[in-house]
């Protein structure tokens, strides 16, 4: 029945509902406020567990689905192996419920368990229809049968149906037939309203009980041996009841029958023994308890880590125990335990199961939210992760992006949008490389970008993207390379509107204020040239002062002279802008002195 | 209301959901949705029915969970999509191509109709690797104009095999969306918080307007214009603001609203009732922004019936005309917003409204669809 097989579960599609069904469940249980107390809070936390279970059932009944459709034979296998651990995994997680959530008290157990046995015995089903489908039922060979399943589970109205139609099919056991429906309408059941106290109940029992027992005494089954076992089987009789093996299937069936039928008002507590013998006295020696046994058994024993552990071992895939772990642990239930072990032991699960989520390249989403819900090391599990992600396309980075801003991850958030502006600057992407840095206020790779584009307008002469440039906005501030960009923009803007002296104006404080960069001190001073030559003087006195002391720094400072002086370009261009310059100054000095007017 | 909404999940994380349009004089309700997935190996287009036909029930509603009619395999993920006519999809992928499907209805099946490959490209059309994803693409049969993170635009034809116009290099940033403004005019957003106005009947290859928010450059990822006022545009940025424009005038916006808390990724006015405004986000939110005139002010008796029997009776007509999108007046036109998720987990990618009928779809692999919107 269980397979232990590596995560490759993960990539049958009818399992991604169950994942992605049971995150909206475990968030909203993470969600709910404990203000609730009592029976609110544990009506609130049984409604979870059922909400998992219809999860589960919905998927087993996908799963059904695409194993009878599909015409692949190891599709097949593979769709019905997980139909059966699936419905296994129901089973477990019902009866935990039933024990560990709502945790059942005498009385109500037992109708729970009835119910858990009559949901998971589903092999006889087709035997019930069968029967109840024919013509005359009573005249069928597995009549009897069916009316010893009935009984066994527990449904005595049915079984009082079936008695009704083989009473009136043969009058010889009409005064049998009677006598015995009399008996499974009177018996004693406990009720999950609070009608009768537990003592009252085990009185009435046990006045049934003894009646029951004089009829079998008395004969009056006799002649039929089927409604004398059936009679034996309501006194608890363990043969009696042990011969309709086949009808049971399970052990676990037993035990409840047994229950049922001996002691009704069997204390949660007192289950382990009673489940103890009746695996024994089921398997009898002939077979030895499978792993799904074993879990059941540590359920029946209360022994609430050792079903988890159990579970772990044996399924294939962390779903299981993380969120039944995740559950009792909001029950309150693992906290009673080793304190240390117990938290931890939710954590270490969810840890595990959110890792898995993360090696599958779509639930990684999922897992975010598990890993959030991990106090101790989920911050750390998730900063790991999510570095991993393949950026694919801009949406994707700007998703985990978002994932990592809301969680503070601020190194994680630095590395993805350099990663991503790395991408579009190799990609000529100037615009989308900036809107990347500015994301991250990443000032340095804002002067990488702003570097390239200036290069660019060296090389061509022109600026790209103007579109980026002239709207650059307060994001301009970002880095000062940034500024001088859109400052140097600006100035040819300005110079393309024939604004000079703002042009001037602006250029000049481009280098007075140490915004542009040294290296490019010499490309403004030549663009100052076209300013210095127009007929109109633009530069005040002032202003060509400043000039001068500009060009006369930037070949002062400029250490490997000789290099300098043998550049012919570079030469004959520092000779012209000295020439310009003091044209220049010769010009304005007669300006400015000149009295206005007259 | 909400119990009218039927949730399935597809084992996909779906982004992109679209109600295929009706025919012109229609007057039943949209009963057939396309959705594109994305991250995923095996991406799929999906064709499905909403809600189950058979099961009419006393006031002719129809009940039950969508039902999936046909699908088919897209390479890459399904970035954009949108009907081109009743039988035709184009869906815009990660990869950069452009690819319309055609919906066989007589035997439910969906098949690859044409495709144009390298619509999206970096750098080089050549080199194998410089597939740039096509973030967008809208519709005007037989009109298709897609954008890309590459910056560039396109104009396709349907019939025709090669582009019939490309603006490469149009913008330096990605661009996320584009929409018509009229049909020789569009509409983009892009990744430096500008909404840009092309004409298309210029030869060149410069915006005729570029409008801005003021302050940092928060990318813009959708946009949408006012059905009847072509004037009226609505974009959805980064920081889940919600900015209305009148691109009349000014180039900033009219106004600001705070909306979510993550990426706004789709805005759409209701195209029959564009009073009404839907907006969906990272943070697993759906707003609805409702303008129609103030309830509380009427009698009750007019309530009944749905939103026409309101919209008539209301004192002031003129003002509807001059639409309460562009009211700088906050306590006469009062807003109401709704967010249409009780319990919101991951992000809902994708919205179409038509009628009255919503389609939305999210990370949590799961679509979901209402069909009383107005109820």
């Amino acid at each position: 029945l269980f397979v232990v097989r590596r995560d490759q579960d993960i990539y049958i599609q009818t399992l991604r509902k169950l994942f992605n069904e049971s995150h909206g469940i475990f968030m909203g249980l993470q969600r709910s406020e404990e203000e609730l107390a009592g029976k609110s809070r544990k009506a609130q936390l049984v409604q979870v567990s059922k909400n998992y279970r219809s999860v589960i059932r919905a998927c087993m009944e996908d799963m059904h689905e695409a194993a009878v459709s599909t015409r692949d034979p190891a599709l097949q296998g593979q769709y019905s192996t997980q139909v059966s651990i699936l419905s296994a995994m129901e089973l477990i997680w019902n009866l935990c419920e039933i024990l560990f959530v709502e945790a059942a008290t005498a009385g109500p157990l037992l109708l729970r368990l009835l119910d858990w046995v009559r949901l998971h015995v589903c092999d006889v089903d087709s035997m019930v229809r069968e029967v109840l489908s024919s013509e005359s039922p009573s005249k069928h060979k597995l009549f009897w049968n069916v009316v010893d399943v009935f009984v066994l589970q527990g449904r005595m109205d049915e079984a009082r149906h079936l008695l009704s139609k083989e009473a009136s099919a043969n009058p010889t056991s009409v005064n049998m037939c009677k006598i015995l429906d009399d008996l499974m309408k009177k018996m004693p059941v406990p009720s999950l309203s609070n009608t009768q106290t537990l003592t009252e109940l085990e009185l009435k029992w046990q006045h049934w009980h003894e009646e029951c027992q004089r009829y079998l005494q008395d004969g009056t089954f006799a002649s039929s041996p089927h409604m004398e076992s059936i009679c034996k089987i309501l006194l608890g009789d363990e043969e009696a009841i042990l011969e309709k093996k086949e009808l049971m299937t399970t052990w676990y069936h037993f035990l409840v029958t047994r229950l049922l039928y001996s002691h009704p008002t069997v204390k949660p507590m007192e289950l382990r023994f009673y489940a103890q013998s009746s695996m024994d006295l089921f398997l009898g020696g002939e077979s030895s308890p499978e792993p799904l046994d074993m879990i059941l058994m540590a359920a029946f024993e209360f022994e609430m880590h050792q079903v988890i552990k159990e579970c772990s071992i044996v399924l294939s895939n962390w779903w299981f125990v993380a969120h039944l772990t995740d559950l009792l642990d909001h029950c309150k239930l693992l906290q009673s335990h080793n304190l240390y072990f117990g938290s931890n032991m939710r954590e270490f699960l969810l840890l595990e199961y959110a890792s898995v989520l993360f090696s599958h390249h779509s639930l990684w989403q999922l897992g975010v939210d598990y890993f959030d819900h991990c106090p101790e090391y989920g911050r750390v599990y998730l900063e790991l992760h999510i570095e991993r992600i393949p950026l694919s396309t801009e949406q994707k980075a700007l998703k985990v992006l978002r994932i990592c801003e809301q969680r503070q991850m601020h190194e994680q958030v630095r590395s993805v949008c350099k990663i991503m502006a790395m991408k579009a600057l190799r990609n000529s992407r100037l615009g989308s490389a900036l809107s990347w840095s500015i994301r991250a206020k990443d000032a340095a790779f804002a002067t990488l970008i702003s570097d390239r584009f200036l290069k660019d307008y060296c090389e061509r002469g022109c600026f790209s993207d103007l579109d980026l440039i002239d709207n650059l906005g307060p994001s301009m501030l970002l880095s000062d390379r940034l500024t001088f960009l859109g400052k140097y923009r600006e100035f040819h803007r300005l110079y393309g509107e024939k604004r000079f002296p703002e042009a001037a104006r602006l250029l000049l404080t481009l280098m007075t204020a140490h915004i542009a960069p040294c290296s490019f001190w010499m490309t403004l001073l030549t663009d100052a040239l076209p300013l210095l030559e127009q007929k109109e003087v633009i530069f005040s006195a002032e202003q060509t002062y400043e000039l001068m002391r500009c060009l006369e720094d930037l070949t002062a400072g400029n250490p490997d002279k000789q290099k300098f002086q043998d550049d012919d370009i570079e030469t004959t261009k520092v000779e012209m802008l000295r020439l310009a310059l003091a044209r220049n100054l010769a010009r304005v000095i007669v300006k400015e002195g000149t009295v206005e007017g007259s | 209301a909400m119990e009218d909404v039927s949730a399935k999940f597809v084992s996909q994380k779906i982004s992109r959901t679209r109600w295929r349009p009706l025919p012109a004089a229609a007057l039943q309700r949209p009963d057939l949705f396309a959705t594109g997935s994305w991250d995923n190996e095996d991406n799929r287009i999906s064709i499905w029915s909403a809600g189950d036909l058979g099961n009419a029930g006393l006031n002719g509603e129809y009940h039950g969970e969508p039902h999936l009619l046909c699908d088919i395999q897209h390479n890459g993920d399904v970035m954009d999509m949108q009907f081109l006519d009743q039988e035709r999809i184009v869906a815009a992928s990660s990869t950069g191509a452009v690819t319309i499907f055609r919906h066989h209805q007589n035997n439910q099946t969906l098949s690859a109709n044409h495709r144009w490959e390298k619509a999206h490209y970096h750098v080089d059309q050549d080199t194998s690797c410089g597939g740039a994803a096509c973030t967008g693409v809208v519709c005007n049969n037989p009109e298709i104009v897609t954008v890309g993170e590459d910056g560039r635009i396109n104009l396709f034809r349907a019939d025709q095999k090669d582009a019939v116009r490309t603006i490469d290099n149009a913008d330096s940033s990605t661009l996320h969306a584009v929409t018509f403004l009229r049909t020789t005019e569009i509409l983009t957003v892009n990744s430096i918080g500008q909404l840009k106005i092309w004409d298309l009947r210029q030869q060149r290859n410069e915006p005729s307007q570029i409008f801005s928010l003021a302050g940092d450059r928060v990318p813009l990822h959708c946009v949408d214009r006012h059905p009847n006022q072509q004037h009226i545009v609505a974009t959805g940025g980064q920081d889940g603001m919600l900015s209305i424009w009148d691109i009349r005038q000014g180039s900033m916006p009219v106004s600001l609203l705070n909306a979510h808390e993550a990426e706004m990724w789709e805005v759409h006015f209701h195209p029959s009732d564009p009073d009404h405004l839907f907006t969906c986000s990272e943070d697993g939110s759906l707003w609805h922004w409702d303008t129609s005139t103030n309830i509380s002010e009427k009698p009750s008796f007019l309530h009944q019936g749905g939103r026409s029997t309101a919209y008539l009776s209301h004192s002031t007509i003129h003002q509807s005309v001059i639409s309460a999108w562009l009211s700088n007046d906050p306590t006469k036109d009062r807003m109401e917003i709704t967010n249409l998720i009780p319990n919101q987990t991951l992000s809902v990618n994708s919205l179409d409204v038509l009628g009255p009928c919503l389609v939305y779809g999210t990370d949590a692999e799961a679509i979901y669809v209402n069909r009383q919107l107005f109820a």
